[in-house]
């Protein structure tokens, strides 16, 4: 099962500059593994004390996984997953 | 409807309904003209608000300068209401912002610093924070933490909205500062608790995420995600085509963001015919479209709309 999981500019050190790479999982959580696993040390730097960093979001499909379960956030095939730096708007 | 004069005409803007856009005569979507502000945007509001507060409490006396980290409209408002009051004002902007705010900006007589367009508003916000601690007897309003901000809309837009439709079930708006969501969320949430608070986040080109690490992220001090129930992530081609049909079927010549809210709007909507509900939705029509002709959001294609928008700060 592979879900594409784009990943932002400031994180690229860690994708070889890819701007997408292919993750699994039935959950974020799980996805964020699978992900670290091809890309050691991405974890650390989206998850801080078994939570999500503050200044990262992550969508998917479009919806932000803070109000869809965070971590547990459910993943099906076919999701599209965009990790962000939380900017400022206005 | 008489005013003493324009700043006290701020608000009470008409909510219309949306019949073309509307899936059926039980799921209603409703918009809140907040282009028919002094300024031609929702704005106004939290602005005057802000500047009567710290009017208020004596930050602000005559002769003083405000300074304000903007991406335009919030300076605007601002710039307006201190011309009539009598203030000088100073606004930090990212410089990849469309060139008609500036100008609107020069003809209230804003004085305006530039700020580099990677990094977006958040280049601005440090910018201008660091120019507050160069200039003390400067006052910053700072839209992104003030409380005046989101009491704007917890008393203002809020009681407009439940007065115009008391059968609301969904409010949907931008994600910016935060100021309109938290206010009127605070609002529905003693007034009519099972109104569903939805926020729709622009999300722009890479540029304006270019942050050199991520400590620099930054999340507005207002921001309090139990206010919200869901947040959706809308890009500039889902932003343009609703824009542009809301144009086509309603009418409404809106700027670019209240496309990205149509959209989420859109989404509650498709999910109430899924279930089989009723709703009444309402959103924000943030400001009208003028603004944002020279971005080409307008013009050609969605697809050459698109291209045009990246790296731009279109909301």
């Amino acid at each position: 099962m592979a879900i594409e999981v784009r990943i932002p500019t400031i994180l690229r050190t860690y994708t070889d500059g890819a701007k997408a790479v292919d993750a699994e999982g039935a959950s974020l959580a799980a996805l964020i593994d699978s992900l670290d696993a091809n890309h050691p040390g991405i974890k650390e730097r989206l998850i801080e004390n078994g939570d999500l960093r503050r200044f990262i979001n992550i969508y998917v499909n479009d919806e932000d996984v803070r109000f869809l379960g965070g971590l547990e956030a459910e993943l099906s095939d076919g999701d599209q997953v965009v990790v962000l730096p939380a900017v400022a708007g206005g | 409807m008489r005013y003493d004069n324009l700043l006290a005409s701020v608000g009470h803007t008409p909510l219309v309904g949306l019949p073309q856009l509307s899936p059926s005569p039980d799921v209603r979507l409703w918009a809140k003209l907040e282009d028919r502000n002094p300024t031609g945007s929702i704005k106004d509001r939290p602005a005057l608000r802000m500047v009567e507060e710290a009017e208020k409490d004596g930050r602000l006396r005559p002769g003083c300068t405000i300074l304000e980290p903007t991406s335009g409209n919030t300076g605007i408002s601002i710039a307006m209401a201190a011309k009539l009051k009598g203030y000088r004002c100073v606004f930090v902007m990212p410089e990849n912002t469309s060139e008609e705010r500036r100008q609107i900006l020069r003809m209230w007589g804003a004085e305006i610093v530039s700020s580099p367009a990677a990094g977006g508003s958040n280049e601005a916000v440090r910018v201008a924070k660091q120019m507050s601690v160069e200039h003390p007897d400067w006052v910053m309003l700072y839209q992104y933490g003030n409380e005046a901000n989101a009491l704007a809309h917890e008393q203002g837009t809020g009681p407009e909205l439940l007065a115009d439709l008391p059968s609301i079930t969904h409010f949907v708006a931008g994600l910016g500062t935060t100021g309109t969501l938290m206010g009127v969320s605070r609002f529905f949430r003693q007034a009519k608790p099972d109104v569903r608070i939805v926020a729709a986040e622009p999300r722009y080109g890479e540029l304006v995420y270019g942050l050199r690490n991520l400590d620099e992220g930054f999340v507005p001090e207002l921001y309090d995600a139990s206010l919200i129930d869901s947040r959706f992530s809308v890009g500039p081609r889902d932003a343009v085509r609703r824009v542009r049909e809301l144009l086509e079927l309603e009418g409404i010549f809106a700027g670019i963001s209240t496309g990205a809210i149509l959209h989420a709007a859109l989404g509650q909507a498709a999910k109430a015919v899924k279930a089989g509900e009723s709703a009444d939705i309402a959103f924000v029509i943030c400001d009208g479209g003028w603004k944002y002709l020279s971005t080409g959001a307008y013009e050609g294609t969605i697809d050459e709309a698109e291209d045009r928008l990246e790296g731009q700060l279109w909301a």
